[in-house]
């Protein structure tokens, strides 16, 4: 009985969701048409896109997995840096500086993972930073390499090369291939999160000692949840230091993993576009806010304050309570 | 050889001996309760079982081979499964999700981020048998942490069930349920022994259950074994009925 009164709200939510999705591409592929008739310009889609990526990708393991990782700008920072040195010093190639940088952001990640995941809770938190932090006083002491505190400078967006033909990368189709991006983000979140894969982070998050009394690996389980993560937060990195032309030691910094994570948890940490309405949120609140004050970040703050106190599920997670009830 | 065998078995916290001399065998197919006191190291012997920690002393066998220091995952594969005095399950996922990733992780799929058609209706038939056995199914699409303690109990059964167990351990699988629960549980306990021929090792509180289900009993006082024997041996053996019956009798009237 319960069930059949349930399978038709679920059929309509499943459909309702559907809709929202297939809205949400459409005003994505139109944003250079109405951005700029709302006052915005498209860097400020782009950039937002790219903060989307990278919380997109820390949620995997913030709020599918349960790994307080406050680290995360690290791999985001490395995919700037290697995206950069791969211009400067290897090849002016687009596809292969986002690749490089994807890389060696991923690939740290991957070294990095198994040093983080014997550890729960706040000591893996805490293990996040301290390796987030060790890669920042590399980018700034290393000065030969990364420029040091000034910066990672002398890149610029090369034009991408199509079977002969180059392709200049003004904002707009630099918006479209970020968008690009994003969307095969998306849909590898999408994929493993309905797999095998997917359902066994979750249940990390849920129970671990249940996971682990059924047998399973779940140290290995979390290490291929943080690799994964920290390849998809190294190509917004990368992506990153393309839209600015330029790699900071900020880029790595903890100020930048905390927004990572205030962008997940204001958006909604279990829900899977999530992120990217917090990043939206931020980056919007961000650019309007440092043009009216300097303190900006009191006012983010202040923001993230209430969204915890009044949406602890993240702003949608509020509304899809209130379009359940 | 029985089926599982404790040779001697003790374990020490530090100075406290939490278990001393534990020989016991359960034989393949058995259903056998263990009862005791609280700190009678009724727990203690299921974490030693079920390779939550190791003994101190003494030697475990199982299926004709010893059991000692060997991980979870491997006493797993081996064909033993534990339910926990506290609930273990995945509170915040639905009764379907909660079984679907036990049967994917028992078919070793949780490194899998796409499986083919053919593997999913796999993963459904049998997330189907085992809302059939533990007949949960009408349930399924509820959220686990919303529902009674009872059906929580049912769910992390179900969730064993998906390793196929030659032995399972529930500790205290009735605890804090109502008689429509207890029952439920009771009936499930039964068929899986009967009907799924799973040897079950199980601590309980309720004498009605264990003197009612239970091929044997063991009777554990203080870290040490004081009887074994069928539901009459037990009750009316005279140490037992000091020791631990006759308080049991005294709390109840009380």
């Amino acid at each position: 009985m319960s069930a059949s009164i349930e399978t038709k709200p679920a059929a309509a939510q499943g459909s309702a969701r559907m809709l929202v999705a297939a809205g949400i591409w459409v005003l994505l592929l139109l944003v250079p048409l109405w951005l700029p008739a709302l006052g915005g310009y498209t860097d400020l889609a782009t950039r937002a896109l790219i903060y989307a990526i990278a919380a997109s990708g820390l949620n995997l393991v913030l709020g599918y997995t349960g790994g307080l990782s406050f680290g995360h700008a690290a791999y985001f920072g490395l995919g700037a840096y290697g995206a950069g040195l791969c211009l400067i010093y290897i090849a002016p190639s687009l596809p292969l500086a986002i690749l490089a940088g994807t890389v060696l952001g991923g690939i740290a990640g991957i070294l990095v993972g198994p040093m983080a995941m014997k550890r729960k809770g706040i000591y893996f938190a805490m293990i996040t930073i301290a390796f987030g932090q060790m890669f920042y006083f590399i980018a700034v002491r290393w000065n030969a390499l990364t420029g040091g505190e000034d910066g990672l400078t002398g890149f610029s967006r090369v034009p991408l090369h199509l079977g002969g033909h180059a392709i200049h990368m003004g904002p707009v189709r630099f918006y479209y291939l970020v968008l690009a991006l994003f969307a095969v983000v998306m849909l590898v979140l999408w994929q493993i999160l309905r797999s095998p894969l997917g359902h066994s982070f979750v249940a990390v998050r849920e129970n671990t000692t249940r996971l682990r009394f059924l047998g399973v690996a779940v140290d290995k389980q979390i290490w291929v949840a943080f690799a994964i993560s920290t390849f998809i937060t190294a190509l917004a990195g990368a992506l990153n230091a393309l839209l600015t032309g330029f790699a900071s030691p900020d880029n790595l910094g903890w100020q930048l993993s905390g927004s990572f994570v205030v962008i997940c948890v204001l958006g909604g940490m279990r829900s899977y576009w999530g992120p990217f309405l917090g990043a939206i949120i931020f980056i919007v609140a961000q650019d309007y806010l440092s043009s009216v004050t300097q303190n900006w970040m009191s006012f983010i703050g202040l923001i993230f304050v209430l969204a915890v106190l009044f949406f602890p599920q993240g702003l949608l997670g509020f509304i899809k309570g209130r379009a359940r009830s | 050889m029985s089926f599982l065998t404790l040779d001697g078995v003790g374990r020490r916290f530090g100075a406290v001996q939490a278990l001393k001399g534990i020989s016991l065998s359960v034989e393949k197919g058995e259903l056998r309760a263990i009862i005791g006191p609280n700190g009678a190291g009724k727990t203690t012997l299921f974490n030693l079982i079920s390779g939550y920690f190791p003994p101190s002393e003494g030697s475990i066998q199982f299926d004709g081979q010893p059991i000692l220091a060997v991980s979870p995952n491997a006493l797993v594969r081996r064909g033993i499964i534990r339910t926990f005095q506290i609930t273990q399950v995945f509170l915040s996922l639905s009764v379907y999700e909660n079984l679907r990733v036990a049967v994917e992780t028992a078919m070793g799929l949780q490194l899998r981020p796409w499986i083919s058609r053919n593997v999913r209706n796999q993963v459904e038939a049998k997330v189907e048998e085992l809302a059939a056995i533990t007949r949960i199914g009408p349930k399924m699409d509820r959220i686990v942490g919303e529902m009674s303690h009872g059906d929580q109990r049912v769910v992390e059964v179900g969730i064993a069930l998906s390793r196929h167990p030659k032995l399972l351990l529930l500790d205290e699988p009735t605890a804090g349920m109502g008689d429509e629960e207890t029952n439920h549980m009771t009936d499930l306990i039964r068929r899986l022994n009967k009907e799924q021929g799973i040897t079950i090792l199980f601590v309980e509180h309720d004498m009605a259950i264990v003197f009612g289900i239970a091929d044997r009993i063991t009777v554990l006082d203080n870290g040490t074994m004081l009887a074994e024997g069928t539901a009459r041996e037990i009750s009316e053996n005279p140490r037992v009925q000091s020791a631990y019956l006759g308080n049991a009798l005294e709390e109840n009237a009380a």
